[in-house]
């Protein structure tokens, strides 16, 4: 019995063993990026564009559509990197990405102010949603955002699930605290029902859905969860409630003009015009509003 | 029920019709994980062999050590591999950050200690009179160490596939240091976290298949080369 395995499993051992030899230059064939700056190996597209987004953008699909349109218009290899805005920020401050793609204007301006990118530029905007179970067991449905986050406090025992995560979304939440007339580590430190999920989007959905509470997210993730979660909006809209995507080239980036490459692109008229159509087929709405040249 | 039923067809569709995204990830996953666990055994078996034969002071507690480093959490040591790499790090000029070159890196040192302490182990567990012999018909320490590992090989393969299994299946380096970026950095175990985030059950579990596949394969081989030696 065991002279029968003994044969096969060398050769698969020998196999992989050879294999990882065989294919160990690999990574090296499939990464275009230089070693030695300066040295481009003598391809197309052999120049990269790192952008970190903000992961609404990101999980809708709306950057895997507009990435082959970025690509083929300016002959780069477009690396899309998904975080955020805190994380993307991080990412900024270090010059390991060339653009960010985040939502959360105090922030923009500090992170401008401080040097570390070049521009804020709106180029679209949703919604942020209070999302929670349809039974909607505070009674906050259809009220004033803050005035729903003074129940949710006071109240104390239905589950509020925050990202917690420094993400635009978090820092929409704060604001709200701060609507309220509540300090937020207070409310923070207040009891069981605030949970952390120290998540991106989804993730805290799926938590809010499983254990039957409320959450801030936006309106495009959400609409792209809605099937699986068991959710529905229970407040929406509002002016306060205005989720502002800006793209900012970084003051550090590796290609400044491909870096403002994108800047143009986002707000071109034909790009405008897609991210303002994009997602009604698929649910139904517009997830986003294109905005371009306004001041938001 | 009926949706992960649904979710297990998905799956193996995705599998059987050789989808090229699952395909495409799973291959990256085999390569830069076989790439890391060869360069790692490159540079520590011979490393092993070293501190095998040396005698100096605190080699216990140094090997002691790098046993205690066998559990270093993934994350760890992409942060630290991250922070060398980042632009304003002290490798940020290669440019490495964000590329499979990078995951690789931080596969090699979250594995080294683990090789490094197999191979420790095996050259302690061949039979003393062996090395005695060999020395005594004149052998240099280099052949001395060869003679040892062949004898060891079965050890050593273990080592060899017990690092493979610890890197292929590890998500918290490659993402902190690849990105996760589609059809460059995502791997198994970075895109099987993206579906969960996303709700994307099917393809998670199809993710998940495919690397359960490959780490049983893998499991099954040290357990057989356990039994060679045996």
């Amino acid at each position: 019995m065991l002279s029968w395995f003994r044969y096969p499993s060398l050769v698969i051992c020998l196999a992989l063993l050879f294999s990882g030899c065989g294919e160990q230059p690999g990574p090296a064939v499939s990464d275009p990026a230089p070693v030695e700056p300066g040295v481009y190996p003598p391809r197309e597209r052999a120049e990269r564009l790192l952008i970190a987004t903000t992961t609404s953008l990101y999980d809708t699909g709306l950057w895997a559509y507009m990435e082959p349109m970025f690509e083929e218009m300016y002959s780069v290899e477009l690396d899309i990197l998904y975080a955020g805005t805190g994380k993307a920020m991080e990412w900024g401050m270090r010059g390991d990405v060339d653009v960010i793609v985040v939502h959360d204007r105090a922030r923009e301006e500090a992170f401008i102010a401080d040097g570390y990118g070049i521009s804020r530029t709106p180029f679209a905007y949703n919604f942020f949603v209070i999302v929670g179970p349809p039974a909607d067991p505070a009674g906050i449905r259809d009220i004033e955002p803050q005035l729903a986050f003074t129940v949710l406090y006071e109240n104390a025992t239905v589950p509020f699930i925050s990202r917690g995560d420094e993400s635009g979304t978090h820092a929409q939440e704060k604001r709200l605290w701060g609507a309220a007339c509540l300090d937020y580590d207070t409310v923070r430190a207040s009891g069981a029902w605030y949970v952390e999920a120290a998540a991106g989007m989804g993730p805290t959905l799926n938590m809010a859905n499983e254990m039957g509470g409320y959450a801030l997210a936006d309106i495009a993730t959400f609409l792209a969860y809605q099937g699986d979660v068991d959710l529905e909006i229970i407040i929406g809209s509002g002016d306060a409630m205005r989720n502002v995507y800006a793209v900012i080239p970084l003051s550090n980036a590796r290609n400044p003009e491909m870096a403002g490459n994108m800047v143009n692109f986002l707000t071109s008229s034909e790009v405008q015009e897609l991210i303002g159509a994009y997602g009604v087929v698929e649910w139904g709405r517009q997830l986003f509003t294109p905005c371009a040249g306004q001041e938001l | 029920m009926d949706k992960l039923a649904e979710a297990f067809v998905i799956a193996l569709r995705l599998i059987f019709t050789g989808d090229p995204v699952v395909m495409e990830i799973t291959l990256r996953t085999l390569t830069v994980s076989a790439s890391s666990t060869v360069i790692a055994c490159l540079i520590f078996i011979p490393l092993g062999c070293v501190l095998h034969f040396a005698r100096f002071p605190g080699r216990g507690f140094l090997i002691g050590t790098i046993q205690a480093f066998y559990s270093m959490p993934t994350v760890f040591a992409g942060l630290l591999i991250f922070l060398l790499l980042s632009r304003t790090g002290p490798l940020g000029e290669l440019r490495l950050l964000f590329t499979t070159r990078a995951i690789v890196i931080a596969q090699v040192f979250l594995v080294a200690p683990v090789i490094l302490g197999l191979i420790i182990s095996a050259l302690k567990g061949v039979d003393g009179q062996a090395a005695d012999t060999v020395r005594a018909l004149g052998a240099s320490p280099m052949q001395t160490a060869g003679v040892l590992l062949f004898e060891a090989r079965f050890a050593v393969l273990s080592a060899f596939l017990m690092g493979f299994g610890r890197v292929i299946s590890e998500v918290g380096a490659a993402m902190m240091v690849g990105g996760n970026i589609a059809g460059r950095t995502r791997t198994l175990t970075t895109a099987i976290s993206l579906g969960i985030g996303r709700g994307e059950v099917a393809e998670s579990i199809a993710l998940g298949i495919i690397l359960m596949t490959l780490a049983l394969l893998v499991s099954f081989m040290v357990h057989l080369s356990g039994l060679r030696k045996a």
